[in-house]
């Protein structure tokens, strides 16, 4: 449960500065973003997301590396895509 | 996939295993504990331990958030969660971990509403859509998680959501570091400091390690060569005569950790005395609980919680595989009545646990290990 999924900012929420649509692995969903307030995040930054948070800002090379290794996991991205896309709002 | 080639190039992890070789030498034995059960499932996963040299040992940590809940906790989650009218919502990790009675999943069946949720948020949600009914969220894990139920208590306090409650089991990272430290069972030469917790509480934390114990640590990323680089790091302190706090996963890990996040923390939680941990026993100040301005969301206080405790089942050993002690097939029920389909154990459960990530692929020919870095991406 601790690995984090990565996924990549598409839009900030217009009426709640917590709020942002990403995109994870052509899954769409909204996440809070309160955790990363200092870091001024943008469309089309990558974080990496712990249950519904983003947890960390990083860059294109490592959100690729963390992906594949979800793949790896036997079901690990499974699980989370399932768990992400049951909660869409 | 050019940016993951970088981290699994059998030639870099050659390069690497390399000088691990030639930094351990053959004169003495090398015990360095993964402290983060990330980096376990990596370990057992990629076969690092079969490419190591034979004196260059890893042991395995308490730093599995679903492993390290006594069972007497979760016979308390169900105990809330058969109250009439409450709506029960944990990850789902914490569904199939059986307590003295069972497990929550079990509890669903037998008519409870035990519901699992991706995030504290969605729990949150779920109050606001059943007005009428009490919501309670199962809170577990280290501070990587712990800022995302603050943020969540915060939310409900600001929105005024009075059905909404926080059950929690949030543990911190240094204690049990400590124990383990303490504990005669164990002699350690240095540790693998965990990746994800420390993006929050920075390195900081780590540096008793050092000053105290005199020890190095190495903030480890999750890639196999990650694991590998750090453990060079681990040897070539040593062979330099060093102990320190360094941080190998610097592409993610900054010194003083992420300040909102502790700031949230600390403005929600506060340590509680003691808390029980799996296989450890009673360790004091290592979790949170909510403060008292949060006491209207606290679930200990809303509901009658047991407060139960059970012994482990007298065939389980998760104790002593959380605390490095035995390897999981060393346990007497490893993989025979106790499985990932059916676990006795905590350890057996999460696919970060010891037992899990090791009954899943921990069976791996060393060829296959030496090959480190062709697995497909």
């Amino acid at each position: 449960m601790c690995l984090g999924i990565p996924g990549q900012l598409v839009e900030l929420s217009a009426d709640n500065d917590q709020l942002a649509r990403v995109d994870v692995a052509g899954v769409r969903r909204m996440i809070n973003i309160g955790l990363l307030e200092d870091e001024e995040l943008a469309p089309g930054d990558w974080v990496l997301i712990h249950v519904g948070f983003a947890m960390s800002k990083i860059d294109e090379e490592e959100a690729a590396v963390a992906l594949a290794s979800l793949k790896l996991m036997g079901s690990g991205l499974e699980d989370e895509m399932e768990m992400l896309r049951g909660t869409i709002r | 996939m050019r940016f993951v080639d970088e981290y699994r190039d059998p030639v870099a992890s050659r390069r690497v295993l390399a000088r691990i070789v030639a930094l351990a030498g053959t004169e003495r034995h090398y015990k360095f504990m993964e402290v983060c059960g990330g980096h376990t499932h990596t370990i057992y996963r990629h076969g690092i331990e079969h490419v190591l040299p034979r004196n260059v040992e890893l042991v395995h940590g308490p730093g599995c958030p679903v492993c390290v809940i006594p069972m007497g906790r979760i016979d308390d989650a169900i105990a809330v969660a058969e109250t009439p009218g409450v709506i029960f919502t944990s990850f789902g990790d914490m569904m199939r971990v059986p307590g003295g009675r069972g497990t929550l999943l079990e509890a669903k069946a037998r008519g409870s509403d035990v519901r699992f949720v991706y995030s504290p948020l969605d729990a949150l949600k779920i109050a606001v859509d059943n007005p009428d009914r009490e919501v309670v969220f199962f809170a577990v894990g280290f501070e990587t998680t712990a800022p995302s139920t603050a943020v969540t208590l915060l939310k409900a306090r600001a929105d005024r959501v009075m059905n909404f409650s926080v059950f929690s089991n949030h543990v911190t990272i240094v204690p049990p570091v400590k124990a383990i430290l303490e504990s005669p069972d164990l002699r350690l030469d240095g540790f693998l400091g965990p990746g994800h917790v420390s993006t929050v509480v920075g390195n900081h934390p780590y540096r008793f390690v050092a000053q105290e114990y005199g020890l190095p640590l190495v903030t480890a990323g999750f890639e196999p060569l990650d694991i590998l680089q750090a453990i060079e790091m681990l040897l070539t302190q040593i062979s330099e005569g060093r102990c320190e706090i360094e941080n190998q996963y610097t592409r993610i890990v900054r010194d003083e950790g992420n300040p909102r996040a502790l700031q949230f923390l600390a403005e929600v939680f506060e340590l509680r005395p003691h808390f029980e941990w799996r296989g450890l026993g009673f360790i004091a100040q290592s979790a949170l609980k909510l403060r008292d301005e949060f006491a209207p969301w606290d679930a200990e206080l809303r509901f009658a919680v047991p407060g139960v405790r059970v012994a482990d089942p007298k065939a389980c050993q998760c104790g002593e595989v959380l605390k490095g002690v035995i390897k999981p097939w060393e346990c007497k029920v490893f993989g025979t009545a106790c499985t990932p389909e059916t676990p006795i154990g905590t350890c057996m459960v999460s696919s970060e646990g010891a037992c899990a990530a090791y009954y899943n692929f921990g069976r791996l020919h060393r060829e296959a290990a030496v090959s480190l870095g062709r697995a497909s991406a």
